[in-house]
């Protein structure tokens, strides 16, 4: 949001004074060493990371990327599944999470009774603020049993017999599986893409609102022509916060995938993502094994699908970030 | 999560005390789950009777090799046995503490507990996914007189690399060579089918709210959620309940000769052995940097071996012979030498 109206307004150039003081002179200093730890820091997690999956990397080539093996007896290694997972279910959640977020965001700025909005916000905040771990206890003890008991059976005997589409609902309803963590996942990241949102929406200056209204617009013409397009950066920029909060989600999902190191063509099937494979295995990975290192060379892979995620984020929004 | 708070509850208890001591001398271990709640009970017992204070992690076998290689611990647990070499390259010393029990437990409508009757063979089978229903023709087979449903069955497996798995697919390996060949034994490997759950109470809540499940849990699991376990039929031929009474029998068939104690416990011989059971156990440095501390840990197990057993078996672990316990000491006194060279056991 604070990109928006940063986009919007040109920022004021304050009269610079000289920086004569020792005190300036420290606190410029403390903010240089401050922004540059980041930098540092963030560079040697990378190196780390690299370096400690290099024998992974080493040993299986560029098909470790694409290999769904994952044998820990005969010592044979491959991301193909866990990097499948973690896509497919990161996606998935913001399917489902977007349109909603979009919902909330829209009610509560335009529709919403004013004494509505508060509460209503002040909850989808509290939403943000649950720790994953309870999200996934929630979703093992509630959402599974739910899943397997009547929502997946009744899919499986539908939908399921579709062809074509039907692959994609068919097999056992054990409750655990792709959808089901896409689910939970949707649940967790659509807090912050709505409040993103919202306050993006609030961010639009009356103004244009009312001469839009005054030309005879409609609530809804006014959103998709007027609000959207002033708060495309910071919309897409919400859901990429969710995005990237949904590639690395761990705990939850690890109690709702069914944790299975196979692809299954059905979204009912067990998978695995890359952050849970490695929560899960981590423990038991002896000191210089090639596990260890294959587990480090998939944190290095999360890492950069995180950051490519971003970039591209970074590269849609670069015309309207320049204007 | 349970067994968690347990150890929290069993800290906080231990600490209480403490204002009142001066002297507590600590020690420190970390690793194996499996036997993480008979330490926590004998280290509470510990502290009022010896005056040692034990904080153990239970942060899995792979983790505790990893520390007391590192030495950050003053000992290791580990429910695998280490092979010899490795022990031999880091200068550690292995003992076994207890042993416990996997047990395969069941949610098939209409079955009750110890019902079923399974062969390692049909159970290898099941986790390969080559018998997919409960009322395939060679379940129906062995279990005459029980009626089972046309239901998929749906396997729960380990989804954390724990010792449980290793002792499980260790057990499959022995009964099924098929199995041996295609998945193996390890702290977790390639399923070739089924759902993986986290910890031993998730696969217990996943069996429990999953219709058609089967899964393997320690024992104590089973007992304490209820689940509906299965009889098994062991090398012997016969088939026996899980229950104190097999496991004890398998333990006594245990042969305790093999180098540095690593008794295999799995598939033993006997009318009366449950056929899935395994020691757990102890790494300590036979070079220690601290001989008190080290001495210390020895106090303690001896200690454990003496008092211990009648806590051990409310627990459902099954407590050592006293003649191994013997011979474990015996090691102690020849193998664990202190900077000076002398032995550190038995301590002054």
């Amino acid at each position: 949001m604070s990109q928006a109206v940063a986009a919007s307004s040109a920022p004021p150039h304050p009269a610079r004074r000289k920086a004569g003081s020792a005190g300036d002179a420290i606190f410029a200093l403390a903010c240089r060493a401050a922004g540059l730890f980041v930098l540092v820091l963030l560079g040697a997690i990378i190196v780390l990371l690299f370096a400690g999956g290099w024998p992974a990397f080493r040993a299986f080539g560029l098909a470790f990327l694409t290999s769904t093996e994952w044998d820990p007896v005969q010592e044979v290694y491959g991301a193909g599944v866990s990097l499948y997972g973690t896509v497919v279910t990161a996606v998935l959640a913001l399917a489902f999470a977007v349109p909603v977020a979009f919902g909330i965001a829209f009610f509560l700025t335009e529709l919403a009774p004013a004494p509505l909005r508060r509460p209503v916000g002040a909850a989808i905040e509290l939403l943000a603020a649950v720790p994953s771990i309870i999200y996934g206890m929630w979703g093992f003890f509630v959402i599974v049993p739910v899943m397997a008991g009547t929502i997946q059976p009744a899919i499986i005997d539908t939908v399921g017999e579709l062809p074509v589409i039907g692959a994609l609902f068919q097999g056992p309803p054990f409750g655990t599986g792709i959808l089901t963590a896409a689910l939970i996942l949707a649940i967790m990241v659509l807090p912050f893409i709505a409040a993103v949102m919202r306050d993006a929406f609030d961010a639009v200056p009356p103004v244009y609102k009312e001469s839009a209204y005054g030309l005879g617009a409609t609530t809804w013409e006014v959103v998709r022509h007027v609000v959207l397009p002033y708060t495309r950066s910071a919309v897409v920029g919400g859901i990429m916060l969710g995005l990237g909060r949904a590639l690395g989600e761990t705990m939850a999902v690890t109690f709702v995938i069914g944790n299975a190191n196979r692809i299954s063509p059905s979204l009912f099937g067990a998978g695995n993502t890359i952050a849970s494979l490695i929560a899960l295995e981590f423990p038991e990975s002896g000191m210089g094994s090639l596990k260890l290192s294959a587990l480090l060379a998939l944190g290095f892979l999360l890492f950069a699908l995180s950051f490519l995620v971003l970039a591209i984020s970074r590269w849609l929004l670069r015309p309207r970030l320049k204007g | 999560m349970n067994r968690r708070s347990f150890l929290l509850a069993s800290g906080a208890a231990a600490l209480l005390p403490l204002a009142g001591r001066a002297e507590v001398a600590q020690i420190t271990g970390a690793g194996a789950t499996f036997p993480a709640p008979v330490y926590a009970k004998w280290g509470e017992a510990a502290q009022s009777a010896l005056g040692i204070r034990l904080n153990y992690q239970a942060i899995g076998s792979g983790g505790g090799q990893n520390q007391i290689i590192n030495r950050t611990a003053d000992f290791g647990a580990s429910d695998a046995p280490v092979a010899a070499e490795r022990l031999q390259q880091h200068n550690l010393l292995q003992f076994p503490t207890v042993m416990g029990s996997v047990v395969p437990i069941v949610n098939i409508p209409g079955v009750g507990g110890d019902q079923l009757r399974l062969t390692g063979e049909l159970l290898a089978e099941i986790y390969a996914g080559r018998i997919s229903k409960w009322n395939d023709p060679k379940l129906a087979e062995v279990n005459q007189g029980v009626s089972l449903p046309n239901l998929a069955i749906a396997p729960v497996y380990r989804a954390d690399g724990s010792g449980t798995t290793f002792v499980f697919t260790s057990y499959l390996s022995a009964v099924s060579p098929e199995w041996k060949q295609k998945v193996g034994a390890s702290t977790s490997v390639r399923w070739p089918v089924g759902n993986g759950a986290r910890g031993n109470d998730g696969v217990a809540s996943m069996v429990r709210n999953t219709r058609g499940a089967i899964g393997y849990v320690e024992n104590i699991y089973a007992t304490r959620n209820r689940l509906a376990t299965t009889q098994l039929r062991n090398k012997a031929g016969h088939f026996v309940r899980p229950g104190m009474e097999s496991f004890r029998a398998a333990a006594a068939n245990a042969d305790w000769s093999a180098p540095h104690f690593a008794a295999n416990l799995i598939d033993t011989n006997g009318a009366g052995s449950w056929p899935i059971v395994s020691p757990t156990f102890i790494l300590l440095p036979t070079n220690p940097q601290d001989a008190t501390r080290s001495a210390n840990v020895m106090k303690f197990f001896d200690w454990a071996y003496r008092n211990g057993g009648q806590m051990a078996t409310e627990l459902e672990y099954i407590p050592l012979p006293d003649q191994v316990a013997d011979a474990v000491r015996a090691a102690w006194g020849r193998e664990v030498k202190g900077p000076d060279g002398q032995p550190v056991w038995p301590a002054r």
